[in-house]
């Protein structure tokens, strides 16, 4: 088991976000969380990735308890994250963004950089080497100096990824990897998906929509609903499914 | 290991350049030319570090002028003889710490440097639990606290008389030399992975964290090291004044520092070179408009206060068509690097 979620709870004042949610996500996977708007995914990744303390419950990556982390600890221990609404440093090259994601992996310290020691030298080429790995593994290699946000929204998604994937993670998470692609972007992200599975021997947790798209790539899924599991298994018997279609569709039976 | 590139040869010539330029000023230049450029030279020296927190690291603080006072009484305690204090202390006798105080220049400076750093570090826990305005109103309360604190304590800092008769031993290879050597410091900072986090953190500081940044270390490591270079400029000030009392360090040295840094471009640090020659030495070259004033042969009689009408202008003219500063985020040395290069 790479990420074990047990009992996770969590109140915002009133609302219960996440009700007694546990899942497990078994190394290599790729794990589809779905369910209707406001049913708590995005609470849940910012569960998972420490950015919200739970109510109640405990997260476990590769056994350990990471419950109470702070979320930068936590992305040295192994996760990295995308974001919903891209959010790459405007500021920044391409280049620098991933550089961004080494930077527990350059080992140098401050004084090293301000009198500009031989580890500074180093250390600097090492991570920009990896760096230029990523971005040609990606296909990104020929926007290396333009500015991150001058790109296409495609590719502002690679950059995106490589950035989470320069942090060396066990467990990738990306919120809505296909949100505002056309189906043929849609398509090569799912190949991309499984070439970065394959290659750095990640397991990847994603939530999306695009039910066709999580149809193609998720091993398994988890349906949320109001904070709640209402369905975790393959995607094949999560669309027959009495409480699925429920939550979807609305209780059309009963009406 | 610096291959000879394009923009290092560049940075070589400016270097050179500048050292030349000390060099000739030091042996030809008047005083009072002098006195301009070394005030120019500290100038850097606070806007440089300034910048680093201000415009890399995006954390609008408005503390300098605290840090300043800070280094310039560490330097005049240390250079100041134990006669000279017992002459000086009126209010109060001198307290046996202070007495006891005494350093040769370069290490009153880095002590001067090391007690803000101090400071900065103590102060980083309460004032970064705040972001953005609010951070610069809690910043700006320990600018008037600093102040305080330095008039009511007259054993330690002489109250709100001051000191004064602190041995003058710097030249212009000093202070423009302290100048380059803070600017090539901080080049080198954001030149490095902590440069680097640094911008993340102003970009956005939520995702800099979910990248694995721990951005208190990094707001940290930014306030201590611009409060270090702001003691050690607090240090030349006092030494180049030769004297200093509570109302040198008030809000206004900040606001001037603010000037520079928005004028030169937030976050670039040739940028706060320029923004320091324009602002101190334009605000000199100006002081002919407060005297009788005769243009093109017609008398315009004298108008005190002129200078500040006509300088107030040009920084709205600049500010208007170098919206983000004259540099904006940009370095002397790249201004010519082709973008999309591989």
């Amino acid at each position: 088991m790479i990420l074990e979620v047990k009992n996770i709870t969590k109140n915002f004042g009133g609302v219960t976000a996440i009700n007694n949610t546990s899942f497990s996500i078994e190394s290599k996977q790729i794990y589809g969380l779905i369910g209707p708007n406001g049913a708590g995914k995005t609470t849940l990744f910012n569960i998972i990735t420490g950015n919200y303390k739970p109510t109640s419950g405990d997260v476990f990556l590769t056994g350990t308890k990471i419950t109470n982390k702070k979320n930068y600890k936590i992305v040295q221990d192994g996760i990295a994250r995308t974001f919903q609404n891209i959010r790459l440093f405007s500021s920044m090259s391409v280049e620098e963004n991933i550089l961004i994601g080494f930077d527990s992996k350059a080992k140098y310290t401050y004084l090293e950089s301000m009198f500009r020691l031989p580890r500074f030298f180093s250390h600097e080429k090492q991570i920009k080497q990896k760096a230029h790995e990523i971005m040609e593994f990606l296909d990104i290699l020929q926007y290396k100096k333009e500015l991150a946000t001058s790109l296409s929204y495609g590719s502002q998604r690679k950059v995106e990824i490589a950035r989470a994937l320069a942090t060396q993670p066990k467990l990738l998470l990306l919120d809505e990897p296909a949100a505002g692609m056309n189906p043929n972007e849609t398509h090569e992200l799912a190949q991309l998906l499984f070439k970065i599975r394959d290659h750095y021997n990640l397991t990847i947790l994603l939530i999306e929509h695009d039910m066709k798209f999580v149809n193609h790539i998720c091993d398994k899924v988890m349906v949320l609903d109001y904070g709640k599991t209402i369905f975790e298994g393959k995607i094949e018997d999560a669309v027959n499914d009495e409480e699925v279609i429920k939550a979807y569709l609305g209780d059309f039976k009963h009406a | 290991m610096f291959p000879l590139s394009k923009t290092n040869l560049l940075k070589l010539f400016l270097i050179l350049s500048i050292v030349l330029f000390l060099f000739v000023a030091q042996n030809n230049f008047n005083d009072y030319t002098i006195r301009i450029l070394n005030n120019i030279a500290i100038f850097i020296i606070l806007a440089a570090s300034y910048n680093l927190i201000n415009g890399v690291t995006g954390q609008f603080s408005l503390e300098p002028n605290g840090f300043v006072a800070i280094g310039a009484y560490v330097t005049a305690l240390a250079l100041l003889s134990e006669d000279m204090k017992w002459e000086l202390f009126q209010l109060e006798d001198p307290h046996p710490w202070i007495l006891a105080l005494h350093l040769d220049l370069i290490p009153a400076l880095f002590f001067s440097g090391l007690a803000a750093t101090i400071v900065a570090v103590f102060l980083a826990t309460p004032v970064f639990r705040v972001r953005g305005d609010y951070l610069a109103i809690v910043t700006l309360g320990f600018g008037f606290i600093i102040k305080v604190i330095a008039i009511n304590n007259p054993e330690f800092t002489n109250g709100s008389i001051g000191l004064n008769e602190i041995p003058t031993v710097i030249n212009l290879y000093w202070t423009g030399g302290l100048a380059i050597l803070t600017v090539i410091f901080m080049l080198n900072v954001i030149y490095s992975k902590y440069g680097r986090a640094m911008k993340a953190v102003r970009d956005d500081e939520d995702a800099a964290s979910a990248i694995g940044i721990n951005t208190f270390k990094i707001k940290t490591l930014a306030f201590g090291t611009s409060a270090f270079f702001e003691g050690v400029g607090g240090g030349l000030l006092a030494i180049l004044l030769t004297t200093i009392s509570p109302d040198l360090f008030t809000f206004f040295l900040t606001f001037q520092l603010l000037i520079i840094i928005v004028l030169g471009g937030l976050g670039s640090m040739t940028g706060a070179v320029i923004g320091s020659v324009i602002v101190v030495g334009g605000m000199e070259w100006l002081r002919f408009l407060d005297g009788p004033l005769f243009l093109f042969g017609m008398d315009f009689g004298s108008h005190p206060g002129l200078r500040m009408v006509v300088f107030s202008v040009l920084l709205i003219i600049i500010m208007l068509f170098a919206r983000e500063g004259i540099m904006g985020k940009r370095e002397l040395f790249t201004l010519f690097k082709r973008k999309g290069k591989k």
